[in-house]
């Protein structure tokens, strides 16, 4: 019982110091683009700490729980991810229900946005929601891909599925998938082309312009969760999973730099734009390959 | 009369542990009043990159650690800096950038601008010159992270001890102006009386 409970929570600083690294040594990344040499790696965790050390303004009641609420939506999916094959907790990895515990990330980030009142901080949760609506149709679809393919929907069984070899990976045989996949994951990422719901200049930040000392801390905890459950998910359906826990995490690491890569070299959409953008260009690559999958199952449309 | 007592205001040991992460990591709200917006780009992108040290812009004055007040200060700006500052969160910290934030610079017989911004609100550190250069910006930055590390930059605890000081400051430079067209009704006590004044009137008619 004690032994699961300290399995549950090492799980989760794991994650989060995990996510941290991601951001630091991605910050850095970006750098070299801009032909800087950026911060040193470890500057997220002092960033998180320096927020947890200030003091902070709250509201009301519902943003204290409203930012609890996001990260602990995002820390439950995480849960769920096989990590190459580490589960804190016996479970099949079932993709269903990390699909309805990742949008509790925004949910809870929305509900306590809008506890602040601002109006900035209305606006960019609004565009994040929309975004949302975009990307969950060719992800949704990517899901159907691979139960007409496997017919499962554990990411256990969908990782041992791969594990033949380099030829077996759904990136050789779902190439379109793998297209609309990254695409929808540079939206959950909300980087470049479809970060229109944080927009600096425009909105002042958005949904974070109320956020002081711990919340903004929460908030960074959220994204680093966020980062290390996207990443994987893409890594798991994709790229193989991963023998151990160590190739699972570099291919997670060239997967946030591939979505960094785009970030750097790419303007932003308006939120209409990116949506119809999500939902004709990566739902329609999702959904030849769903017919193809299809096909392949049973040699009829 | 201003009150300091250093005993009363450096930090203690458990802040100063505190104090290494919140140097290494100074977000700043940038006020550009007039000038010094020119020379904030070259500071941050390729030729100097201040994000080695973790500086980096911040949105609004809730997230931010640092007010930079660059350039001079005009009577009516020095509201909103007021504000701004008294909105962001503790410890904060505030960078006076040029020399009319320390003395008037060029401006200092106008009757639009402040002299002496460290009367009204706390200034912990003055980069001057007209302008100062990217490489004075990071000199300064480096000696403030210093400052902060051994727990010698307090300013927003002064402001807290002698907040009746700097408010008669404030209170002496806003209540001085009065739009042209409704004369009275800027200052605080005066509305009242304004109300009457236009009530009066607009009976007259």
């Amino acid at each position: 019982m004690i032994l699961s409970v300290v399995k549950v929570l090492g799980h989760a600083f794991f994650v989060m110091a995990v996510g941290l690294l991601f951001m630091g040594v991605g910050r850095r990344f970006s750098a070299r683009f801009h032909r800087r040499y950026g911060p040193p790696v470890w500057q997220s965790y002092i960033d998180v700490i320096k927020c947890f050390s200030r003091k902070s303004i709250s509201h009301h009641w519902i943003m204290d729980m409203g930012s609890v609420m996001g990260l602990a939506g995002l820390v439950a999916a995480s849960m769920f991810l096989p990590v190459g094959r580490y589960l804190p907790f016996q479970s099949t990895g079932p993709i269903i229900v990390i699909l309805y515990l990742m949008p509790i990330g925004y949910l809870g980030m929305a509900m306590g946005v809008s506890a602040s009142g601002n109006p900035l901080a209305s606006i960019g949760i609004g565009r994040a929601l929309t975004l949302m609506l975009g990307y969950e149709v060719p992800f949704a679809t990517i899901v159907l891909c691979m139960i007409a393919a496997f017919n499962s929907t554990s990411l256990v069984s969908l990782g041992q599925a791969q594990q033949a070899g380099f030829l077996s990976w759904n990136i050789i045989t779902m190439p379109f998938g793998f297209v609309a996949g990254i695409i929808a994951l540079q939206a959950m990422l909300a980087e470049k082309p479809f970060d229109t719901m944080i927009a600096p200049s425009e909105i002042a930040s958005g949904p974070m312009v109320e956020l002081s000392g711990k919340f903004l801390g929460l908030a960074f905890l959220q994204h680093s969760v966020g980062i290390f459950v996207e990443t994987g998910l893409i890594v798991t359906l994709f790229l193989g999973g991963g023998p151990g826990v160590g190739f699972f995490i570099l291919k997670q690491f060239l997967v946030y730099m591939l979505s960094l890569a785009i970030n750097a070299i790419f303007a932003r959409y308006r939120v209409e734009q990116a949506t119809k953008f999500l939902w004709f260009t990566a739902g329609g690559l999702a959904f030849i390959q769903l017919v193809i999958n299809m096909y392949l199952r049973s040699g009829t449309i | 009369m201003l009150k300091v007592s250093r005993e009363e205001i450096l930090d203690g040991k458990f802040e100063r542990v505190l104090n290494f992460f919140r140097s290494r990591s100074l977000w700043m709200l940038y006020y550009c009043t007039g000038c010094g917006a020119v020379e904030l780009p070259p500071t941050m992108t390729s030729r100097f990159d201040i994000e080695r040290f973790g500086i980096g812009p911040m949105a609004t004055p809730r997230q931010a650690d640092i007010l930079l007040v660059t350039g001079y200060v005009s009577v009516k700006t020095l509201k909103r800096i007021v504000r701004s500052y008294e909105q962001m969160p503790e410890p904060k910290w505030v960078v006076g950038f040029g020399s009319c934030p320390v003395n008037g610079g060029i401006y200092w017989k106008s009757y639009a601008t402040i002299n002496q911004l460290d009367r009204y609100i706390p200034v912990d550190l003055s980069l001057s010159g007209c302008m100062p250069r990217p490489q004075a910006v990071i000199d300064g930055f480096v000696n403030l992270m210093e400052m902060i590390r051994k727990g010698e930059a307090v300013g927003y605890k002064k402001y807290r001890l002698n907040y009746e000081w700097y408010k008669q400051n404030q209170a002496e430079v806003l209540e001085r102006t009065e739009p042209v067209l409704r004369p009275g009704i800027a200052s605080v006590g005066k509305v009242q009386e304004t109300k009457k004044k236009i009530s009066v009137m607009e009976g007259v008619k």
